[in-house]
């Protein structure tokens, strides 16, 4: 068998004279992950995670489904020589009530989130912006504690757990503690979480109950594979046709994404009714900080959170059983 | 580099295979094994030539380590059929000439198979969700649907 390296070295030269251009070359190196990588670890515990990325001093990090951290890894946004494969620790695997609350487990993947009756039933925003991660093969793969820790500008799955109020366990060599999500975006594309150091291992909110609804709405140019234009989730608590309270966040804005506090101050104890509920729409488009980026300009996001604010909000109230 | 020992289950059978840590498991499918009716196409999980079944579920192989399989069960094209043996799947897609160039063919077969697998009656919106990952650039995806209906049409009358 002639060497991998060789042969493929040789695909790639064929490939560029063939057509001028080779998709290969531009990611480093010629190797799908990245060639600093040395060594792959699966510890049994999260505290045996935690150990091994002490012992690796900076140099180890967490992989879980690794849809992102791949990709990271071969643009060389993360330098490091081993990877500390966490799918062999069990108890990160469940989606669990206890009381009212629901704990998600750092490896359940969107997958598993978005089919889950609990998850469907308790919490729908939740299941509905798993559902609409990338594909079905990434959400088969991809977790909802990955989703965090990606702290991408819209990121589905984490919108969604800023508007529940979510909080994440992290683990790390000063022990555990728990962080709300939306507290996790140290700004966009990096978390607080050093995973080089850190786990997350569950996620916790409380399960919605029966005066409660929730929604979420997001806008993208196909059905799959596609980052939203924007996205909004909401979670409302309605009594007698008054808003309780009302949390939304709308995406990619401000621009890390989190809880509209003057929505939630405008709605709370006010009629539900189109013109509340436009009024709310109006305040976010004029006072968001509104991102423009490849997706689209300023001027079309600033139209169209009203448009997905007013979505929100109607299907969140339509929710409430 | 230091090789280390993937231990898995490919197509029904054992392996141990000696593999670099940053290699990808297409590459080891593909390359260590020797089996390429996987396709590499975009190498950056965005059109699904690369699917294979890792317990039961279509993933990307491109953008998955090979050490993340370790003591798991994959299967790729290979191992769901023969060209005197095809599964009910290639045969539909023989039969309803679901494919022109078949680059994105092995993929779109590992993603029905997967889902045929789950669920033995799938609707249209069943089909267009599980190939929505999959891009085909040359015959659309109308034939591709009709191919996943009919052979599960098939499936359930071998199974009944």
């Amino acid at each position: 068998m002639k060497d991998r390296d060789e042969r493929r070295a040789c695909y790639l030269t064929v490939r560029k004279e063939a057509t001028g251009y080779c998709l290969g070359e531009n990611i480093s190196g010629i190797r799908p992950v990245n060639n600093m990588i040395n060594n792959y670890l699966f510890p049994e515990s999260t505290l045996e995670a935690v150990e091994m990325l002490k012992s690796l001093n900076g140099e180890g990090r967490i992989i879980a489904g690794g849809t992102d951290l791949v990709l990271d890894l071969r643009k060389n946004k993360f330098v490091v020589s081993s990877l500390v494969d966490i799918t062999k620790i069990d108890s990160l695997k469940n989606i669990e009530l206890t009381g009212d609350k629901i704990t998600i487990g750092a490896l359940v993947t969107h997958a598993q989130v978005a089919s889950s009756r609990l998850i469907k039933d308790k919490a729908s925003v939740l299941a509905k912006a798993a559902g609409s991660v990338g594909c079905l093969q990434i959400r088969n793969v991809g977790t909802l504690a990955g989703n965090v820790v990606s702290a991408l500008p819209a990121a589905d799955a984490a919108v969604a757990l800023i508007a529940l109020e979510a909080e994440a366990e992290v683990v790390g060599p000063g022990g555990s503690n728990f962080v709300r999500v939306e507290d996790l975006y140290e700004r966009l594309f990096t978390s607080k979480v050093d995973s080089n150091s850190q786990l997350i291992t569950k996620i916790s909110f409380n399960a919605l109950l029966g005066k409660q609804g929730s929604a979420y709405v997001r806008m993208t140019l196909r059905k799959a594979l596609a980052l939203p234009i924007l996205n909004a989730a909401a979670v409302v608590s309605v009594s007698n046709g008054t808003f309780d309270w009302v949390k939304i966040v709308v995406a990619p804005t401000n621009p890390i994404p989190t809880i509209c506090k003057e929505v939630g101050k405008m709605l709370a104890g006010a009629q539900v009714n189109n013109q509340t509920i436009s009024e709310a729409a109006e305040y976010l488009s004029n006072n968001a900080v509104i991102v423009e980026d490849i997706r689209a300009n300023k001027e079309y996001r600033k139209e169209m959170i009203k448009v997905i604010t007013k979505r929100a909000l109607e299907e969140a109230v339509a929710a409430v059983s | 580099m230091e090789k280390k020992l993937l231990h898995f289950c490919l197509n029904g059978e054992e392996m141990e295979v000696q593999v670099d840590p940053s290699a990808s498991l297409m590459d080891v499918i593909r390359d260590d094994l020797e089996m390429t009716g996987t396709k590499a196409g975009c190498n950056t999980g965005d059109c699904g030539a690369c699917t294979v079944i890792l317990d039961g579920e279509a993933v990307r192989s491109c953008i998955m380590p090979a050490l993340h399989v370790m003591d798991r069960n994959v299967e790729t094209i290979e191992g769901i059929g023969s060209p005197d043996n095809l599964h009910p799947v290639q045969e539909e897609f023989v039969e309803s000439s679901a494919f022109q160039c078949g680059y994105c063919t092995p993929g779109m077969i590992m993603s029905a198979k997967a889902l045929l697998d789950k669920n033995p009656e799938p609707t249209g919106e069943d089909v267009r969700e599980a190939i929505a990952g999959n891009l085909c650039r040359c015959t659309g995806y109308k034939k591709i649907e009709e191919a996943f209906l009919s052979a599960a049409k098939k499936v359930n009358s071998k199974s009944s």
